[in-house]
């Protein structure tokens, strides 16, 4: 039956259909339970906000210049490039943010708003959008404080055009500077993906997306390694970045100049490695 | 449907791993017969982030240190209380007959929101020195702090509430507290919720009014609603005794700073000092004489009550040769090992009215946790008074939990999330298992006259007394 499943849904991009078809709403039902059940296929990455989202929330505390008391991330307005079905968008949300999350799958999307639309704070924090970052960015010049590309790099085939779209849609203030958070995950850790977002997989090492960052206005200040633990089903930080890591850059003012005293940015990517199989 | 039955069974076999150190098995499939709320009947009601059903000193203290906590600062909080709301802003001249043991550990959390100093400024007795002795023997141990600090703190129960309401008085942008009110239903959302039907935990009052929750805690006593609804297994013993309460007035004003306990075949009897002429009694005996005592006119209940502490009736002379013979041993291996017997306040009379008596049993439930859900105080265990530990567990449930929920809000997680909520039960029934079954176990040895078990607990006694180790 699960197989059955994965080979009807080819197309990436579901825009058009029947809200009363009884199969789509079954099928749209298991993956729903799929992305939320913590202690299910995604449980890798439900355990991973364990480090990602303090490592956010740490990060972004620097940045904002009034501290709301118990909303750490109130004022910030963050882009969550493969949303997925909400895992990391909610937690942001919940801290205070302004959160776009925005994935090319339909029912990723819609079960990410299907989630949300039961708590009425993430309701009004969060919104989902059916596109790929080149899509929207049009509409979100110079919109985002910050941007979140999370297992999202290793799949892109462009990654100089990706780039560019992150460092269009980020905001360029004299006072302020705007985040590029990248996580980079190579081992096999997370259970089946959805149809159609990983068909085309690339491992590109820290070093590689740190100079095409730096070539494209940003400044990486801090690569950090990411180690999983299957046993507890844990992550933790590690110094190794050669299979997983998140990464930090800072959007320059002036076109690649930044200067050391800057408040450092996160670009946190997850790079998935073609070569290794399941690490467990 | 079969999705989600696969998908609550998958959490039941990764629960080893989960840093589980007890293995008990949640039953898998007991969300499934659960009933589901609409979504049009659950917008209308109100959604909070903790709902703490319960406004004793637990309940109340609970939702008090959470509405004290930063990271809640912007949360949403409600405490259910039956009863009516609690306060005085001067104590009244007689004491009140229920009060309770504060340890040091738990006047530290009081303190930690505002509480303790209200306490302080309405009424308490600190008292350094705890004498615990058998009645059918000389053994006795005793307890001090080598600093001769406070080694705890004889509160009436009136007084902790006063504080505490005073204290969710200067939260109330955060806290919601509902006097007169009782929970008549829960609903429970499916763990991984399903289209259509609301995640949260709907309550429903007497009074018709319902509420939603992302958190329900459980606070409301060993007779607890909420663990019975969740449908949480309890282990529980009824003892074949009853407490009894007063207030006594003693013969002569001494510097009353001792808690006096003696183990009597029927039960241990307890004078906790209130000043330095007045003691509460708690006195657990078998529910005849319980009765008996609340009966008899007040003359003759303090002398029995003299007579508890005084008497050497129980004494047999095989076991006052064998204990003296095992304290001179001691002694010779360790001069300093015995202190100095005090001997206890006589009392001179009691509180007309002030006498009352409550059942005694014990109680454990086997989760502490469930999806949305948590027990604190004796709702999760009950226990027999005769070690003064009873609100103090409580006390340690509120430390733990909100130490996890303070965590889990600034990590921007969902506060009924089992993984948080696991980490907690797992900390705290490692804690109170063993302490349970222990004064379970004192209980049931210092209840009986039999040698072989009176020279055990003679020798076990003074051995400890002289060993600050086993202390």
């Amino acid at each position: 039956q699960l197989l059955l499943f994965r080979l009807t849904v080819k197309r990436p991009f579901s825009t058009s259909r029947s809200s009363v078809d009884p199969k789509e709403i079954k099928k749209f039902q298991f993956l729903a339970q799929k992305w939320w059940d913590e202690d299910g296929e995604y449980s890798a990455l439900h355990s991973m906000n364990d480090i990602r989202v303090p490592f956010i929330r740490d990060t972004l505390l620097n940045m904002s210049s009034n501290y709301h008391l118990g909303s750490p991330l109130s004022g910030v307005k963050i882009l969550d490039v493969g949303c997925g079905g909400g895992l990391l968008s909610e937690p942001l949300g919940r801290l205070g943010a302004s959160v776009t999350g925005i994935d090319p799958l339909e029912d990723n999307i819609r079960t990410a708003d299907q989630h949300k639309s039961f708590d009425p704070v993430l309701a009004q924090r969060i919104q989902y959008k059916c596109s790929s970052l080149e899509e929207i960015v049009e509409e979100s010049m110079e919109t985002f404080d910050v941007i979140v590309a999370s297992e999202v790099v290793e799949h892109v085939a462009d990654l100089e055009m990706f780039i560019k779209c992150c460092s269009q849609v980020l905001k360029v203030r004299e006072t302020q500077l705007s985040y590029v958070l990248g996580i980079v995950v190579a081992e096999k850790i997370l259970g089946t993906v959805p149809e159609g977002t990983h068909e085309w997989e690339k491992f590109v090492p820290p070093e590689d997306l740190e100079r095409l960052l730096e070539s494209n206005g940003f400044s990486v200040t801090t690569v950090n390694g990411m180690l999983y633990n299957p046993l507890w089903g844990s992550w933790s930080w590690t110094e190794s970045t050669s299979i997983n890591y998140a990464m930090h850059a800072v959007k320059s003012g002036a076109q690649g100049q930044s200067s050391p005293t800057d408040a450092p940015s996160e670009t946190e990517s997850k790079q998935h490695s073609a070569t290794a199989g399941t690490a467990l | 449907t079969s999705a989600a039955m696969a998908a609550v069974c998958c959490r039941g076999m990764l629960a080893p791993f989960g840093g589980w150190l007890l293995a008990h098995q949640r039953s898998p499939f007991r969300f499934w017969s659960r009933s589901r709320s609409t979504a049009a009947a659950a917008a209308a009601a109100p959604l909070y982030d903790v709902v703490v059903s319960g406004g004793g000193m637990v309940g109340s203290a609970m939702a008090a240190v959470l509405g004290h906590d930063i990271h809640f600062h912007d949360k949403k909080i409600a405490l259910l209380e039956a009863g009516p709301r609690k306060e005085y802003n001067h104590v009244p001249d007689t004491y009140s007959n229920r009060v309770s043991s504060i340890s040091p550990g738990s006047a530290t959390l009081l303190s930690s929101f505002g509480a303790w100093d209200h306490v302080c400024s309405l009424r308490l007795k600190p008292f350094q020195r705890m004498q615990v002795w058998d009645a059918c023997s000389e053994a006795m141990i005793v307890f001090e702090k080598d600093d001769l600090d406070d080694m705890g703190y004889i509160v009436e129960n009136d007084v902790i509430m006063s504080a505490l309401t005073k204290q969710l008085d200067a939260v109330a942008d955060r806290v919601e507290v509902f006097y007169g009110s009782r929970a008549v239903g829960y609903t429970w959302p499916l763990p991984s919720h399903m289209c259509g039907t609301s995640p949260w935990v709907q309550i429903e009052l007497a009074d018709g009014r319902r509420l939603q929750t992302r958190l329900l805690i459980g606070a409301d006593g060993h007779n607890s609603v909420v663990r019975k609804e969740a449908e949480i297994k309890n282990i529980e013993h009824q003892y074949d005794q009853s407490a009894v309460v007063a207030t006594l007035h003693l013969s002569e004003a001494t510097n009353n700073n001792v808690a006096w306990q003696r183990f009597l075949p029927t039960g241990p009897i307890a004078l906790l000092p209130l000043s330095d002429t007045a003691s509460s009694l708690v006195w657990s005996t078998s529910r005849e004489h319980a009765s008996e005592l609340l009966t008899m006119d007040e003359e003759s209940f303090v002398d029995s009550i003299n007579s508890a502490f005084w008497s050497n009736v129980n004494h047999s002379d095989f076991i006052d040769t064998a204990g003296a013979m095992f304290r001179s041993a001691l002694s010779f291996l360790r001069p300093s090992g015995s202190a100095v017997r005090q001997l206890p306040p006589s009392v001179a009379k009691v509180d007309p009215e002030s006498r009352a008596m409550f059942p005694l049993g014990m109680g454990h439930a086997t989760e502490y946790v469930q999806h949305r859900v948590a027990l604190i105080g004796d709702a999760a265990h009950r226990v027999h008074p005769l070690a003064g530990q009873g609100v103090n567990l409580g006390f340690g449930d509120i430390a733990c939990l909100a130490h996890h929920l303070s965590a889990a809000a600034f990590n921007g997680n969902d506060l009924g999330s089992l993984k948080h909520l696991l980490k907690f039960e797992t900390e705290r029934q490692r804690h109170n298992v063993s302490l349970i079954a222990a004064i379970d176990v004192l209980k049931r040895l210092y209840s009986t006259k039999l040698a072989p078990l009176v020279l055990l607990r003679t020798w076990g006694l003074q051995a400890t007394n002289a060993l600050p180790p086993v202390k």
